[in-house]
């Protein structure tokens, strides 16, 4: 009975499946075709700074006729942008192993706890939020600074002399700090769901077999724990890609980021086709393999 | 195919032998989880290839007593020999002990194969021996075509065999098994009990069992501890705690039994003799011959199994002792045999077991029928405490 009803599509049931594509489309697609065609078109003069999206159903054809890809041939001429994406890219993959360094300890720490102290935990972990990001990054201007609270801290340790200043401050090091310190709850999360549905039982049953503990965590708990690693990973690694604020207020110059690149060209050079091309290729640059992965891993699963 | 039903079983009563030395010995063992305590000053002594239950309601300890042998937890109090030598502080990885567990726990990411190469790997045994083992377990178990499935491809019955085939692949000198067939229909159960004693009989290793099933319990055992606030009450073999358990407590944990409160009236049987044993359960006579060390006066209980009752409509020759009159409350038809309950003048209902030898749909007794319920003086049992 309930079955003959759950088959039949409801007006109701209809809108549930509709609404996460309508948002999208309006949301995400919408968005991306218009960034898409500015990165076709040339700079204008103008207000908006670049010719316009569309302008009457007569004009398709000079529509068509206008676009072309002179801007993303730019981008492969000059090296600033491929060193963009590759550095990008770089301090990407070394933020996320440092992340997955740092998260995983305090997530398996987590998920060990007694049942009764994981919600404040839990808690603790997801408090920064309660603070704008922004706010967050600044302070840590205030620590790294070279006469900042680090400095204070070690020449007060007697670590370092009176005329020491520690030398972290626009550099890579700081925006690795930065960023850790940021996405440090979107890692510990998954990684945290993902051990803590672990059966304990497992580890008792690996010992009774006659491994010792450290081994049994490389044997089952972290082979049973990568679908936390890698949906962390992947929460981390897409958006520090193109991260802007944390490379721009920790980073020195030598700190090429994308995100970086993409907001100098919007705001500073006014080249919006030219910024959209980098926003392209930047989706691309993720969204490939990306998709290449849950390919794969769909294969995996499906075997 | 014909089912092989291996050696057959000789009979095997070390613990009665003085001069045996025991496998296990759990000495004085007391295990206290902050203010509770879940085994309190427990002895008890295990032999070599022994089938040994330990049998309890859940949190009377034995799952505790268990854990503690596999090395999960230290005894607070107390120590555990193994062979003669103190196992305290050993880690479980370290122990000659293999557990079968409740839930299983087969690691999900790993093959049947993998699952049971665990232990041996661990072992650093060379790969041939490793996968010449990984076959003769996987034999045993009756499971090679399913070598390369996961856990999760399996129905629960082989996911059974496979944890038992994992912790049997390290040849463990004790194998430890937890409620090992909860989770099994009767049917498969039942099987899965006889491979059990077949596999133990094979392998000629140390069998301890955990269970609240006391059916499993007596199937399997060569002894039984049964255990009750994490003391022991009573260790003995299947028959004996069914035959003749030592307290009212095991009495009535074991099977289907009638107990009556009563006062012993006379008694030839204290002097540590046999003798007969006469009780006044509340105006119903009875005489027990039994070896008791109770005397005049003493409160004690008559017990008796409800397939030592005789149920009748006819009046058995001597009414004065061992017999009761009352009306049929209930019947309880099992099929093979039908369960009575009898309510006699007093308001007292007794439990009569009759087998069904003919094939009839219609009983000659049945509801509401005044019937005489009889046994021998040898059927009964006093019980003390």
């Amino acid at each position: 009975m309930s079955e003959a009803h759950a088959l039949k599509p409801s007006p109701a049931r209809w809108l549930v499946v509709i609404f996460p594509y309508v948002w999208l489309t309006l949301f995400f697609l919408a968005p991306f075709l218009i960034i898409l065609k500015i990165s076709l078109s040339d700079t204008a003069i103008a207000m908006p700074p670049y010719t316009p999206v569309f302008q009457g159903f007569g004009a398709i054809g000079d529509f068509i006729s206008q676009l072309d890809i002179e801007n993303y041939i730019f981008l492969t001429d000059d090296p600033l942008y491929i060193d963009a994406y590759l550095s990008s890219l770089r301090i990407a993959v070394i933020s996320t192993l440092l992340l997955l360094l740092v998260g995983y300890p305090m997530a398996l720490c987590m998920a060990r706890a007694s049942a009764g102290i994981r919600p404040t935990l839990v808690m603790l972990v997801i408090l920064p939020f309660w603070t704008s990001f922004l706010i967050r990054v600044y302070a840590w201007i205030g620590i790294l600074k070279p006469e900042g609270l680090l400095t204070l801290l070690l020449q007060t340790l007697g670590i370092y002399g009176p005329d020491d200043q520690v030398q972290i401050f626009r550099t890579e090091t700081a925006v690795f700090i930065g960023i850790v310190y940021s996405y440090l709850p979107f890692m510990v999360l998954p990684l945290y769901a993902a051990l803590e549905k672990l059966d304990g039982t497992l580890l008792e049953a690996a010992s009774d077999l006659g491994c010792p503990p450290w081994k049994a965590f490389w044997k089952i708990t972290f082979p049973l724990s990568l679908p936390g690693v890698i949906a962390g990973s992947m929460i981390c690694f897409i958006p520090i890609t193109g991260e802007f604020v944390i490379p721009d207020l920790l980073g020195g110059a030598e700190t090429l980021m994308i995100g970086k690149t993409l907001w100098t060209e919007f705001f500073g050079n006014r080249d919006w086709p030219l910024a959209s091309a980098v926003a392209v290729i930047l989706l691309l640059v993720l969204v490939v393999p990306i998709m290449i992965f849950q390919n794969q891993q769909q294969k995996a699963e499906g075997k | 195919m014909a089912k092989s039903l291996g050696p057959v079983k000789r009979k095997f009563t070390p613990w009665t032998d003085p001069a045996a030395q025991p496998f296990i010995r759990f000495e004085n063992i007391t295990k206290r989880f902050g203010t509770f305590v879940a085994v309190d000053n427990l002895t008890l002594d295990i032999y070599e290839k022994e089938f040994f239950s330990l049998l309890g309601p859940s949190g009377c300890g034995k799952t505790t007593l268990m854990r503690m042998l596999a090395g999960f937890e230290e005894p607070t109090e107390g120590r555990i020999l193994l062979q003669g030598k103190d196992i305290s502080g050993v880690p479980p990885y370290r122990r000659p002990t293999n557990m079968m567990f409740q839930s299983y726990a087969l690691f999900p990411h790993m093959t049947v194969e993998k699952n049971i190469a665990f232990g041996l790997e661990q072992d650093k045994l060379p790969k041939g021996e490793i996968d010449t083992r990984v076959q003769e377990m996987l034999k045993l178990v009756k499971l090679e075509q399913f070598a390369k499935r996961k856990p999760s491809q399996l129905s629960g019955g082989q996911r059974q065999r496979v944890a038992l085939a994992r912790s049997l692949a390290k040849r463990p000198k004790v194998l430890l098994l937890d409620e090992p067939l909860g989770a099994l229909d009767r049917k498969l159960r039942e099987e899965t009990q006889f491979e059990l004693m077949d596999i133990q009989h094979t392998l000629g290793l140390t069998f301890l069992i955990v269970t609240h099933d006391q059916e499993e319990a007596m199937t399997v055992s060569d002894r039984i501890a049964v255990m009750d606030k994490g003391i022991i009450m009573q260790v003995a073999t299947p028959a004996e705690i069914y035959e003749a358990p030592n307290s009212r407590y095991v009495a009535d944990f074991i099977g289907d039994i009638n107990i009556l409160d009563g006062k012993v009236v006379s008694t030839t049987a204290a002097g540590g003799q046999a003798g007969t044993v006469r009780l006044d359960c509340g105006g119903l006579a009875v005489a027990v011959d039994q070896e008791c060390a109770a005397v005049v006066g003493n409160d004690v209980a008559f017990a008796i199994r409800p397939e030592k009752v005789r149920i009748s409509l006819d009046k058995p020759a001597d009414d004065s002792v061992n017999a009761a009159y009352g009306e049929v409350w209930d019947i309880g038809y099992l099929g093979d045999f039908s369960l009575f309950l009898v309510k006699t003048q007093d308001g007292r209902v007794l439990r009569a077991a009759q087998a069904n030898v003919a094939r009839l749909v219609d009983r000659p007794i049945t509801f509401g029928d005044m019937v005489w319920l009889s046994w021998s003086a040898d059927a009964g049992l006093v019980l003390t405490r």
